[in-house]
């Protein structure tokens, strides 16, 4: 028999997840490490982290981190990135981090066309401090602080953001993946590979927006919140690529 | 024919694996784990599983470690 | 500048970007504000000239937070920014002591609170000495009084930031800023940091390296605030730095610093031609004091008067570190035209007449 499935080799020894039963945090952090196994790229690759749920980054993956404060990932990475352009610079990043706190940081990345690869993983609400509203909540959602469902009068719309960063002249590919099947698994694999590469191939900014459940604060099980990324998240957040320069 | 491995340790009991086997070779089982849970088990009598990675790639905790066929 | 030696007449902001280019300064990142704009004006032609690091950050908050990326490689990077729009840079700075990260950030004070204006004005001495970030840190704090100054301090900013790891404010003001004054650059006189034990370089052939704040373990959280803490006492007990002039014979010491020694050293001649013995202490390090120093020359009872242009804010400093042992009165203005020299003259002989703090005057 032959192997096909081992832990990514980018991953720390004996490591233990810490996000709660059923996330989708640990899928993408998984597809991150086997696409830095395949290019080759974990020895060359230093990481801005963000706050959230996803901070916890640098206690899975093998890799050199620096932290950033809360929203602040795209800028520290930038600073990374001017500093050592001869290093991979990725950031992993949740919705709120990425295009709440840090919509301008994240922006203006894009718009400088800066040479870094960005992840940002969209579960539609704020998971480490309990479940409350964020930029891409959608509208009608109960959160801990949209406690009737977002309505436009009080909270406004949940922003696109997949689609903002491909309106960005710095960008060279952005796309937005799910992993709410395996079939969208192996589709958000390919979308951070393209990612990754489109940085070695020094075209500049490449983002993937990862649609992700969050069983515990949608007071869902793994499979019911599966369900809801399929039927209440992707008709409004579609998937496919947004900008991809060839 | 094919085979996986579960390392109990980092299995949380979310039982995304148990639904996603096309053969239906994943089960919980009847042993808890430290936090109470039932933990899943691997069953195949007959020699069903073909190794295909779904329950793997699916599995949010990277507790099916090894997957051959 | 080909001949590093010679004097050339510069402007204090011109001053402190061509010496941070000669440190070695691998990457700018800066927002314009008054009154420090030269600096990023003049880096960003420089430095593209050089194929260094230049961005036009889109705010401080950014600016900062590049510079912290920048340097947790190793390299040498720096931002410069003003008053109001430091205090957006706060956050950073408690997360860049906390990394240990070698920041070093220039602010060419201005006047606040709030937006304020571009008056003159030494009001950011709490948020530099004290910060403004959140929980326990320490930054090092250097104070320049002139172009000169500008120019050596922005070397040892660099310097000690990477020799202890340890964020560093090169406290300016207006004035030095936009003034000329004749100054030579030298060669950079540090020697180089080994930053090959931490700098992230990607984890090749050792363990991965990770930079950050955040201990989930309380007991490491504590170990590690005492450890920052032990750090600076390292800092201050090799970096502690200031002047004295004629303080020997002096009845009573004018203790100021930055561009406000100027005009004391003028004044003290005046009060001495009319009998009253007055010296200076400018303390260099801001952060850390020179309580000690300050102390020792109260135990000779020597009187301290403090001259600043803010309400009283190093005064609490030397107050505490007098520990009461003689009068320490305030000579001060809020903001706007420096104290000249009439006026710290006048305010002398008040204090020595009994008059006790003085109020801003306007």
């Amino acid at each position: 028999m032959q192997q096909v499935f081992s832990i990514p080799k980018s991953m720390k020894k004996d490591f233990r997840y810490t996000f709660c039963p059923g996330c989708d945090h640990g899928i993408a952090i998984r597809l991150v490490a086997e696409v830095l196994d395949e290019l080759g790229l974990r020895e060359n690759t230093i990481s801005s982290t963000s706050v959230g749920c996803s901070v916890f980054l640098y206690d899975f993956l093998d890799i050199d981190c620096v932290e950033a404060p809360h929203g602040r990932a795209l800028a520290s990475a930038t600073g990374v990135k001017r500093a050592r352009p001869d290093k991979f610079v990725f950031t992993y990043s949740g919705d709120g981090d990425f295009a709440s706190i840090g919509l301008a940081e994240s922006m203006h990345s894009a718009l400088r066309g800066e040479n870094i690869s960005a992840i940002c993983i969209n579960n539609t609400t704020y998971g480490m401090t309990g479940g409350q509203l964020g930029p891409t909540t959608l509208m009608g959602q109960v959160t801990t602080t949209s406690p009737t469902g977002r309505n436009k009068e009080y909270y406004g719309y949940p922003i696109k953001i997949a689609e903002h960063i491909a309106l960005c002249d710095g960008t060279a590919f952005s796309a937005r993946v799910a992993l709410d099947s395996v079939a969208h698994i192996n589709e958000a694999k390919k979308a951070i590979k393209k990612a990754f590469q489109t940085q070695l191939d020094g075209k500049g900014f490449g983002f993937v927006e990862i649609l992700s459940s969050c069983p515990t604060n949608w007071h869902m099980t793994p499979e019911e919140a599966h369900e809801r990324v399929r039927n209440e998240m992707i008709p409004i957040f579609p998937l496919g690529v947004f900008k991809e320069v060839n | 024919m094919g085979k996986i491995v579960i390392d109990q340790n980092r299995c949380k009991s979310c039982y995304i694996c148990t639904t996603t086997c096309p053969k239906g070779l994943i089960k919980k089982s009847d042993k808890t784990n430290r936090l109470g849970d039932y933990m899943v088990e691997f069953v195949d009598e007959k020699n069903e599983c073909i190794g295909c990675a779904m329950c793997a790639k699916r599995c949010p905790d990277m507790a099916i470690t090894e997957v051959w066929r | 500048m080909t001949n590093r030696d010679e004097k050339v007449l510069i402007k204090g902001n011109y001053a402190i970007a061509q010496a941070a280019v000669n440190a070695g300064c691998q990457c700018y990142f800066g927002y314009p504000i008054t009154p420090q704009t030269e600096i990023g004006e003049y880096l960003s032609g420089k430095m593209q000239e050089l194929g260094r690091g230049y961005v036009c950050a889109e705010s401080e908050l950014a600016a900062i937070n590049m510079v912290m990326g920048a340097v947790a490689t190793g390299v040498k990077a720096m931002t410069s920014s003003s008053s109001c729009a430091v205090a957006l840079m706060q956050e950073a700075l408690s997360y860049a002591a906390s990394d240990e990260l070698p920041v070093v950030l220039v602010n060419v004070m201005r006047t606040g609170p709030g937006l304020g204006y571009i008056y003159p004005a030494q009001g950011d001495y709490n948020q530099a000495v004290y910060g403004g970030g959140n929980g326990d840190y320490n930054l090092i704090v250097l104070a320049p009084s002139t172009v000169q100054e500008c120019v050596d301090l922005t070397y040892r900013a660099f310097y000690l930031a990477q020799k202890y790891r340890n964020p560093v404010i090169l406290l300016a003001d207006g004035l030095l800023g936009q003034m000329m004054e004749p100054a030579s650059f030298g060669e950079y006189p540090y020697p180089e940091v080994d930053v090959s034990s931490w700098a992230l370089t990607g984890a090749k052939g050792r363990d991965a390296r990770m930079i950050y704040s955040v201990a989930t373990d309380e007991k490491k959280q504590i170990q590690h605030i005492c450890d920052l803490h032990r750090k600076f006492e390292v800092i201050a007990e090799n970096e502690t730095t200031y002047e004295e002039f004629e303080v020997d014979d002096a009845d009573i010491v004018l203790v100021a610093f930055g561009s406000m020694t100027r005009n004391i050293k003028a004044a003290m001649k005046v009060l001495r031609a009319k009998g009253i013995k007055a010296g200076c202490f400018r303390p260099v390090t801001l952060n850390p004091f020179p309580h000690k120093q300050i102390h020792a020359l109260a135990e000779k009872g020597k009187e301290f008067a403090v001259v600043e242009m803010n309400m009283g804010q190093m005064f609490k400093d030397v107050k505490y570190a007098v520990e009461g042992l003689s009068n320490v009165s305030l000579i001060n203005r809020a903001c706007g035209e420096w104290l000249s020299v009439e006026e710290i003259v006048s305010s002398v002989e008040n204090v020595l007449r009994g008059g006790k703090q003085l109020a801003a005057s306007l």
